[in-house]
């Protein structure tokens, strides 16, 4: 009998899977079942938010970062605001500090939620997607109610946010954030003992502290190798040193611990959302400066001056300084970093955006060697990609 | 620009800036050819770096014992056309250990290569064929250095100052060809560009004869 010439096969993964969270394309090379390496193509999402943002004033900009990570758009807003008012010289008041931290914790409840449900599904359980999303639609109307978008709310600015909470929303919230323990129990009875999601994600992409590290991972992947490391405790931003909450930490950096991490960060966030309640302080929720603030509608109505530093601001924006800044936020995902270069003028020179799961996805080469194919999708799904910040 | 009316002023402490003069102070000690320049700017500490050595640095403030910057968060370029060497490369750096950030910057122009970096960090890799992809800038002894963000058989780098923001070429379905096709990009409205560049403060009176006094100060920015 001739000598048979075996080769490997190249299979398309993607770009339009259901478990491909979005557009990737993930080109496998496979021998049998067996992966022996994962070449993924990003970019079909790729809408130049980068360069659309040098175009457009600083105001302008802020909506761009809802449709980075849809998942969790408040976290994106809230490193941009950050780093303009770096550049600007200026805080947030104590008020608009605290309803930033309480809808930033909104903002990772969402994602958590979204990002459990979606990788149970991926490995074959349907209902933490059912529940999950019930829950999910009732912060999304917490979101709406403050500022009048379910998903992309352009509610953190910098100097502040962009209105007051009405009344009654602080106590709503807090209502839902004592049920909402009972809902992270229930979901956990369906998964986190359950014999087949244990299957499928335990001592599955494994990686390392030291790989974690090299391959620049942070936020609960990061975590879920044992590391406990979150910038809201080690270097941290509006405030977030005064509320008490815990960094749950992995042990063994594959798909289970990194599911379970989400889990308890749900928990811990939910005792922010209390304490953000508890401590809400009074005042006002914007800087004291109509040069980069709005004034009130009244105001507007009356006064010649705010008439014109309205006009000035919605046409003109403001002037940021020159300089530059890498301002990063623990965002759900991990550490999300804005890269701004000012010029002086209304709009930023540069902004680059140092998205989570760009280093995430980096390492599904790493992560899948030497799994089955129905690996990667458990991996896919434990790393918690979303593909409006990956591709920009 | 008055921006003295916030309530809170959010510059950075005495002892922050102090605190990271000295550690890149220390840096350019042990490293006096490698590190050209070193600024503390709003609570944030940059290095320039000399081109060919930048592997080198970053191999030093991984492995040193007093600094250990373990994770390199981001890579970018920047484009300013107007200089001499017109890219920047910019590396992020954290260290987990001592919390600190340290900024690193390189220059390079269209041809000369920058040095890769993945041999370092491994999380290099994607934001070099990031910014090959989205500059131009090419990096020398990269595993893989393809385009990565836009599509396949992309012509130019699109975050450059001198690319235009509609770009060169738009897709659509060809109904009769049965396939996506590539024409030049047509607008139906003309690209609209304001420019702000008056400044804020309105128009400020100079007083004939003025200027004599002290040279400088006659001339306002934005008005030639």
């Amino acid at each position: 009998m001739a000598e048979m010439e075996i080769k490997n096969l190249t299979m398309n993964f993607g770009p339009q899977h259901p478990s491909a969270h979005g557009v990737l394309r993930l080109v496998l090379e496979m021998d049998g079942e067996v992966i022996e390496r994962a070449d993924p193509h990003i970019g079909l999402l790729h809408r130049g938010t980068e360069k659309l943002i040098e175009y457009k004033t600083y105001l302008q900009a802020v909506p761009y970062f809802d449709r980075l990570d849809y998942v969790s758009p408040q976290n994106q807003e809230h490193a941009f605001a950050l780093a303009v008012e770096k550049l600007l010289g200026i805080e947030a008041p104590p008020r608009a500090q605290a309803i930033r931290v309480l809808y930033a914790e909104i903002g990772r409840l969402l994602n958590h939620i979204f990002t459990i449900a979606a990788n149970a599904m991926d490995v074959g359980a349907m209902t933490p997607m059912l529940w999950g999303f019930e829950q999910r639609e009732r912060l999304m109307e917490f979101c709406e109610r403050v500022s009048g978008a379910r998903l992309h709310m352009g509610y953190f600015r910098p100097g502040g946010v962009a209105f007051d909470m009405p009344p009654g929303l602080a106590e709503d919230i807090f209502e839902w954030a004592e049920q909402f323990p009972s809902f992270i129990d229930d979901m956990e009875t369906l998964l986190t003992e359950n014999r087949i999601f244990k299957q499928r994600t335990v001592d599955i992409g494994i990686i390392s502290q030291e790989q974690a590290l090299d391959w620049g991972w942070s936020g609960p992947n990061l975590r879920a190798t044992g590391l406990a490391w979150d910038l809201r405790k080690s270097q941290p931003y509006d405030g977030y040193e005064a509320y008490e909450f815990d960094i749950p930490v992995g042990k063994h950096g594959d798909c289970y611990d990194r599911y379970l991490v989400r889990v308890f960060e749900m928990r811990e966030s939910v005792k922010i959302l209390r304490q953000a309640i508890e401590m809400l302080p009074e005042g006002p929720v914007k800087v004291n400066d109509h040069k980069i603030a709005p004034p009130s509608r009244a105001d507007m109505k009356r006064s010649m001056e705010s008439l014109i530093h309205y006009f000035k601001l919605y046409t003109e924006g403001y002037h940021v300084p020159p300089g530059e800044t890498y301002t990063a936020v623990e965002a759900p995902k991990g550490e999300f970093g804005v890269y701004i270069v000012s010029d002086g003028t209304n709009k930023p020179y540069r902004c680059k955006i140092r998205a989570p799961g760009y280093a995430h996805l980096q390492t599904m080469d790493l992560l899948s060697r030497g799994h089955m194919l129905a690996d990667v999708v458990a991996n896919l799904g434990s790393l918690d990609i979303v593909f409006g910040e990956v591709d920009r | 620009m008055a921006l003295g009316r916030s309530d809170r002023t959010m510059i950075p402490s005495e002892e922050t800036t102090n605190a990271l003069r000295e550690l890149g102070e220390q840096i350019a000690s042990l490293l006096p050819k490698e590190v050209l320049h070193v600024e503390v700017r709003l609570g944030e500490l940059m290095l320039d770096v000399a081109r060919p050595s930048i592997v080198k640095v970053l191999t030093f403030l991984r492995d040193d014992v007093n600094f250990q910057f373990k994770q390199l968060m981001d890579v970018c370029g920047v484009d300013h056309p107007d200089r001499e060497e017109r890219f920047e490369v910019v590396y992020n750096l954290l260290s987990l250990s001592q919390n600190f950030r340290v900024r690193i910057r390189v220059t390079t122009d269209e041809y000369t290569p920058v040095p890769s970096v993945t041999g370092v960090f491994s999380s290099a890799n994607w934001w070099e064929r990031e910014a090959w992809d989205l500059f131009g800038i090419y990096f020398s002894d990269h595993p893989d250095l393809r385009r990565i963000m836009t599509d396949y058989g992309f012509e130019g780098h699109p975050l450059r100052k001198d690319f235009p923001l509609t770009g060169h070429v738009e897709v659509r379905y060809d109904d009769e060809q049965k396939r996506v096709v590539y024409e030049p990009v047509k607008l139906t409205q003309e690209f609209r560009h304001f420019d702000f560049l008056s400044p804020w403060e309105g128009v400020q009176s100079v007083l004939p004869g003025d200027e004599k006094a002290e040279p400088d100060e006659g001339k306002r920015p934005g008005k030639e």
